[in-house]
């Protein structure tokens, strides 16, 4: 099923590669005389302007695609697996070969706002300028400053790891006519000043939509849903639905607990795990009380949701006794019989969207992978949760996880042992 | 009513200040949604990613293959493995994600944790090798394999193969399966340092077998009275030229 729909559109791409060609021909660098680069250089050697671009490139967390593990920052080479390919990230550090080194700032704002590489070329959606679009100009020149003032590296790109017909970037013509649509932010002037800064920063700049929405069979994201949670593609882990009212996936979150949990990695209503945690590390633990304020002012007024018809399964009494056994021992101690947690130190599993989340993902993995809070200036010295695939079997985590889904208020799914041997073996990073 | 300063204290404020006080007590332990006991603010209770695996002490798992021994090692060779882990030079899937969120303060800390316990060690079993084979293990490791150029692990690592501080690992208390795995990931590159790296050049002059005969001998070693690794002013036999330790953590 799955290869049939993704097969038709192979015919029409082909076409449209061809229209493609002929409507967007790279074009090389845009124009700039070498008056307007002079003043444009000296521009962007404004101290203040720098500093509001290294705020402003933390808030995007530009390192963490543009930076290979153990590598220097921003000078690119992660390769971003895709269901379609891995894109390795480009490097964005200053130098004249390898880098951004000879762009100009109108170079910067055409990939940022409109996805084109210098010469013109169609730029793959893995890098989320269908967010990034509607960051303002200033800003993208204090980050376009930042990135100019980092010491040169010189590291040439990878390769991409796209096949036909995704290696073809004219294609990428339909893609964008479905799925993009260039525009700077607007504020809307019926809200408040803190709810459209939040706005901006939610869709823009931080792009949470990019891993909070579902993506679809070609990978766009489906319009009409906004930060309604969705499988994170290729990385094996679920990132839920943010809406804080009846339904939504944060329900029952107060600002307080947003701001906590992006701020210090904890919150009383859960903590940052997974990729969510290298966000919180790299990025929100950065960001200014005014700004996570303004995120959580804004995802406060995120629109309830219906609750989800659960179609899975629940468990046997056998293996609800089993998973009772196994979570008195294992997990009660930190987490608590009634699942509560230890406020400040141990996540509470009761209404915990980490656990509830559709598809089970994050607890199966969290369970076998354990692991530390993030490391953040509020909390330098995170507790930990002892990974547990080396002790338990695919039936006892299925069991156990099953239990904690459907005990004390959670109402989710029952976990095949099925599903706990697939993530067992799922690449980390 | 006006306030006054109270002239002297009343039983009843005594009592009510005694349970303030208790009160107040029971607070600084972090309270528990179900009465059960507090959680201890230590390193100890902070790493249980850690110790799940390697023991409370890091005296390590039975196996001492899924969590080696990590008690009393040098602490800048355990910092140097952590951010090996981070940044992918050593592979092992679980321990790449459990450091993953650490800082280097923190890295530092827990690796100064794990190399300050002195605790006893675990007896592991003796592999199932004949003696020629730990005729051949003991050859190498005390002899090296001048042929090959291979050095002895002795050469390096000290003649109490306890290792020096602040960086060369014992190789004394850990088990046949966890030592010979190591050597192969020198070979694979599952296991790298920054370069010019010297284990990855010795395991690859070795023969297979040799890996094997060595791990053997190593392993059915009885561990020596003083396991500590010996103060690093006790190194007294240069590493070879080509060998240059990996300059990370090497600060501590």
């Amino acid at each position: 099923m799955k290869r049939l729909r993704r097969g038709w559109w192979v015919p029409v791409l082909l076409a449209m590669v061809v229209a493609g060609w002929l409507v967007i021909r790279p074009a090389g660098p845009l124009p700039v005389s070498s008056e307007q680069r002079a003043a444009q250089a000296a521009a962007l050697r404004d101290p203040a302007l720098i500093e509001r671009g290294e705020y402003l490139a933390a808030v995007g967390d530009c390192a963490a695609c543009h930076t290979v593990r153990g590598g220097q920052p921003y000078a690119g080479g992660r390769s971003l697996a895709t269901p379609f390919g891995d894109v390795p990230a480009p490097n964005i550090t200053p130098d004249p070969d390898t880098g951004i080194g000879q762009w100009s700032f109108e170079d910067f704002w055409r990939a940022l706002h409109e996805g084109k590489g210098r010469q013109g070329e169609l730029l793959y959606p893995v890098f989320s300028y269908t967010s990034f679009t509607k960051v303002t100009r200033d800003d993208a020149l204090a980050i376009f400053a930042y990135l100019k003032s980092l010491p040169p590296v010189n590291r040439p790109d990878l390769p991409s790891g796209l096949a036909f017909p995704y290696n073809v970037r004219s294609g990428l013509v339909a893609w964008r006519a479905l799925y993009f649509q260039p525009g700077v932010f607007r504020p809307d002037a019926s809200k408040s000043d803190e709810w459209n800064r939040g706005a901006y920063l939610v869709q823009g700049l931080g792009h949470c939509n990019e891993c909070h929405t579902e993506r679809d069979s070609l990978g766009g994201l489906k319009k009409d849903q906004h930060l309604t949670g969705g499988r994170i593609p290729a990385l094996a882990w679920y990132a839920p639905d943010l809406s804080t009212q009846s339904g939504g996936g944060l329900e029952g979150w107060r600002a307080q607990d947003i701001v906590d949990l992006l701020k210090t990695g904890q919150s009383a209503k859960g903590t940052a795990f997974g990729p969510m945690a290298d966000v919180v590390r790299l990025s929100t633990q950065h960001m200014t009380d005014a700004d996570l304020q303004a995120v959580a002012t804004y995802l406060q007024s995120l629109p309830p949701r219906a609750s989800p018809a659960s179609t899975a399964p629940f468990m046997r009494a056998a293996s609800a006794e089993q998973g009772g056994t196994l979570y008195a021992k294992h997990c009660a101690d930190c987490h608590g019989k009634d699942g509560n947690g230890v406020a400040g130190i141990y996540p509470p599993l009761n209404g915990n969207i980490t656990v509830t989340e559709p598809t089970g993902i994050n607890a199966v993995r969290s369970v076998l992978l354990g692991g530390f809070a993030p490391t953040t200036a509020a909390n330098p010295r995170p507790y930990s949760m002892p990974p547990f695939a080396q002790q338990l079997r695919d039936a006892d985590v299925a069991a156990l996880v099953t239990y904690i889904r459907q005990s004390w208020s959670n109402r989710a799914g029952a976990v095949q042992p099925g599903d706990v041997a697939r993530y067992r073996h799922t690449p980390v990073d | 009513m006006t306030i006054s300063a109270p002239r002297r204290s009343s039983p009843r404020a005594v009592v009510v200040l005694l349970a303030f006080c208790l009160c107040t007590a029971a607070a600084a332990a972090t309270p528990r949604s179900d009465a059960a006991a507090p959680i201890p603010d230590t390193l100890q209770q902070r790493v249980l990613a850690c110790t799940s695996c390697h023991g409370a002490h890091g005296e390590g798992s039975l196996d001492s293959l899924s969590g080696p021994r990590l008690a009393g090692k040098p602490a800048g060779y355990l910092l140097q493995q952590l951010e090996y882990f981070q940044s992918g030079q050593r592979r092992h899937a679980p321990m790449e994600y459990v450091v993953r969120q650490l800082s280097p303060v923190y890295l530092r800390q827990i690796a100064g944790y794990f190399a300050g316990q002195d605790v006893p060690y675990r007896k592991l079993p003796v592999p199932a090798v004949s003696q020629e084979i730990l005729r051949r293990g003991e050859q190498l490791a005390l002899h090296g394999d001048p042929g090959r150029a291979v050095p002895s692990c002795a050469s390096c690592h000290g003649a109490r193969l306890t290792g020096f501080e602040p960086m060369m690992p014992g190789l004394l208390g850990l088990s046949y399966d966890y030592l010979d795995k190591q050597l192969v990931s020198w070979r694979a590159h599952t296991r790298a340092a920054e370069g010019p790296y010297c284990m990855g050049v010795v395991a690859n002059r070795m023969r297979e077998s040799d890996i094997a005969a060595v791990s053997a001998w190593l392993a059915s070693r009885p561990p020596p009275a003083d396991m500590h690794p010996q103060p690093a002013g006790a190194q007294t036999e240069p590493l070879p030229g080509w060998c240059v330790m990996g300059s990370s953590g090497a600060t501590l």
